[in-house]
């Protein structure tokens, strides 16, 4: 069980962990704030408010879906790495290598884009990446696709050393994942959920970014030797298990910050429980199994894995709501909670990830994907659960981290005022997507149809509000980290 | 009544009881109970997720049931025998349609398959909604059955993204009433 003391000392960072933690952190708030003005500037262009061509669009496009999904998975992965080095022994060189190939692909990325004017969307569905009409060379797409291997590749090493550190401490993944009291015996209460989360994650994820590593070699072979033709369909599959996962494998990650945090705030433990475990075990089988629910408009895929693309969509919903969700409500109710920033992000995010599964699942039917695919309701929901659940899971170890720095949680009348900036904005921006979705709105047009221009002024406006609480959030995390912990030796200071 | 609205209410209905939950709770959270009530809310919340269990797993069961008979796709590799057959071939940045001329109230047929890259065929009724979609891919054909019940004029957009001209994709399609064909 995790600690009830707010600051416990096994969680202080010694001096390279606190330099490669602000690294990783920094880092991702400059990206989340960029991408977010990336965003904006795509909202505005539909919305006819800027000057932006075509063929700029869909790079900011490109760049705005990797950059998302790598800055997502860059601040839950230092979210896993905070609290998992607790109760495991991870290599701090694994952790930093992680951060150098993912600088490196990033800029692989932003190369291609921007300088090679690659724009075949984040999920760059084969073959788009060698049929640019012109638009962008082979070379560009290579580099692009280079770029991905590289982020892979850096957060595999990570995983490899995390699942090592977790096999050397419970003997396999299995007992990591808590399997043995699945049916019977007692749990030990002490039994930490990080590690749980974190076993799950690793073998899911890790399976995801070997089948994205699968497509991009597939993928690379082909722009070299166009006569080695891949099959579109088995290419897609591969593309979306590996997309579900690693945008998927962030929510679990970054939900260790609440299960860790919150019950400090709310000064009532927290253990795991039979329900708990069950509902990871069965997380893990349906992430890596429910990724078909991405190609229900694939009629040409077999019919029995488009049934359980539907059906494990469903199901996967019974662990967030009736565990975590529910758990989390349970855990709030009558405490006496005390409301700071970090109190607030975590209620926050766990309200975002449970309301935004709703539309998820919903379009998860084949019958509503059929009007529903591809419009604006895709967006709709997955901003509604990585902008109002991931991004607050890390905000809420990041005001964490600088109320340590304090010894008091963060609590400020500024910091109050970009939360409801944040929340009022966050909120409006989502939900007209999925209006707009319901209208049949087209995603990804860069110019769109004159009885669209409303929702999507609507939604800039809204995308406004949400980046100025962007803004005092980052501002006010990055001054904190940058400062020197109260108790760090004199002799010693901090970087 | 456009079924997308059904799904739209059905959705905001989802949202509102999550939401419901969070501002009970949150609502509650500020007084903290005492060793008594503390264990009373913990045996209520315990009965409570059993009985939310049972609600969400036959409701599951229910939906899964009620909307997958009959399977909502057509079978892709028997013949479909309607009396009207359209053939569909997406290209970067066009759509290539054997015919655009349809009738109403009869079954139409669509086979839909891409030249190049992938792309999305979705028909857009008069009203501006979506009435069906399915992807155009290169080396399959996805098969549509569809009836249109209103007369007018249709449109196909392209619905995944297929390069930078991707958004004017578009063709249209007549569908003129049974009785007066044109
Ligand atoms: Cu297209």
């Amino acid at each position: 069980m995790s600690s009830l003391e707010l600051y416990p000392q096994d969680e202080k960072l010694p001096r390279g962990e606190h330099v490669a933690f602000n690294l990783y952190m920094i880092t991702a708030l400059l990206l989340f704030v960029l991408m977010m003005l990336l965003g904006l500037t795509m909202r505005m262009t539909q919305a006819d408010w800027t000057p932006v061509q075509a063929a700029m669009f869909y790079k900011i496009m490109t760049m705005h879906g990797a950059g998302m999904v790598g800055a997502m998975s860059l601040a839950s992965i230092a979210v896993m790495w905070f609290f998992l080095r607790k109760y495991v022994s991870l290599h701090l060189w694994a952790f930093v290598s992680n951060y150098v190939l993912f600088m490196l692909g990033a800029l692989c990325i932003i190369w291609a884009v921007f300088v090679g004017d690659f724009a075949s969307a984040w999920t760059f569905l084969y073959p788009l990446p060698v049929h640019s009409m012109g638009l962008w060379s082979n070379g560009a797409a290579a580099v692009f696709m280079v770029g991905y291997l590289l982020i892979g590749v850096g957060m595999l090493l990570f995983y490899l050393d995390a699942a090592a550190a977790i096999i050397q401490r419970y003997g396999n993944l299995g007992r990591g994942l808590g399997l043995q009291w699945l049916f019977g015996g007692a749990i030990d209460p002490t039994h930490p959920k990080a590690v749980v989360a974190s076993t799950m994650v690793i073998i899911a994820n890790s399976l995801g970014i070997l089948a994205g590593a699968v497509v991009l070699v597939m993928c690379l072979i082909n722009v070299y030797d166009p006569e080695i033709a891949l099959n579109a369909l088995v290419a897609k599959n591969l593309i979306y298990w590996f997309g579900h996962m690693i945008i998927n494998a962030t929510i679990y990650m970054g939900v260790i910050a609440v299960y860790e945090l919150l019950p400090r705030y709310t000064g009532k433990p927290y253990g795991v429980s039979r329900p708990f475990l069950w509902s990871w075990a069965a997380s893990t089988v349906f992430v890596i199994i429910v990724f078909p629910h991405h190609l229900l408009m694939d009629y040409a895929e077999p019919r029995w894995m488009l049934v359980m693309g539907q059906i494990i969509s469903y199901a996967a919903g019974f662990p967030v709501f009736l565990v975590t969700a529910y758990g989390v409500l349970t855990n709030i109710h009558r405490s006496g909670l005390r409301w700071t920033m970090p109190s607030m992000l975590a209620v926050l995010a766990l309200f975002g990830w449970a309301a935004g599964i709703v539309p998820a699942i919903i379009d998860g039917t084949i019958g509503v994907n059929r009007v529903m695919h591809n419009t604006q309701w895709v967006p709709g929901h997955f901003h509604f659960y990585l902008l109002l659940g991931v991004l607050p899971m890390v905000l809420t170890l990041l005001y964490h981290v600088v109320g340590s720095r304090r010894r008091a949680p963060v609590n400020s009348g500024t910091d109050r005022a970009g939360l409801l900036l944040y929340v009022v904005g966050g909120i409006s921006f989502c939900m007209v997507f999925l209006y707009a979705g319901h209208m049949s709105v087209a995603r990804r047009f860069s110019t769109h149809l004159p009885e669209w221009l409303p929702y999507d002024r609507a939604g800039s406006i809204a995308a406004m509000v949400l980046i100025l609480g962007m803004l005092v959030f980052a501002t006010r995390i990055i001054v904190g980290l940058l400062k020197a912990p109260v108790d760090a030796d004199a002799a010693h200071p901090a970087g | 009544m456009i079924f997308q609205n059904v799904i739209w209410a059905i959705t905001l209905t989802g949202m509102g009881l999550v939401t419901l939950g969070f501002i009970y709770a949150i609502a509650q959270a500020g007084r903290p109970a005492d060793t008594a009530e503390a264990e009373r809310a913990h045996r209520t919340s315990i009965s409570l997720r059993r009985v939310l269990f049972a609600a969400l797993l036959l409701l599951g069961i229910g939906i899964a049931w009620a909307s997958l008979r009959p399977f909502p796709i057509p079978a892709q590799h028997a013949p479909l025998q309607a009396a009207q057959v359209v053939d569909v071939v997406g290209h970067q940045w066009t759509w290539d349609v054997s015919q655009t001329h349809l009738t109403a109230g009869e079954p139409v047929e669509f086979r839909v398959t891409a030249g190049d890259v992938n792309h999305g065929f979705a028909i857009y009724a008069p009203d501006g909604r979506i009435v069906i979609q399915t992807q155009a891919m290169p080396g399959f054909t996805n098969k549509i059955l569809y009836t249109f019940r209103t007369p007018g004029t249709y449109k196909i957009m392209c619905l995944e993204y297929c390069g930078v001209a991707h958004n004017g994709m578009t063709a249209e399609l007549d569908v003129a009433a049974r009785g007066d064909k044109s």
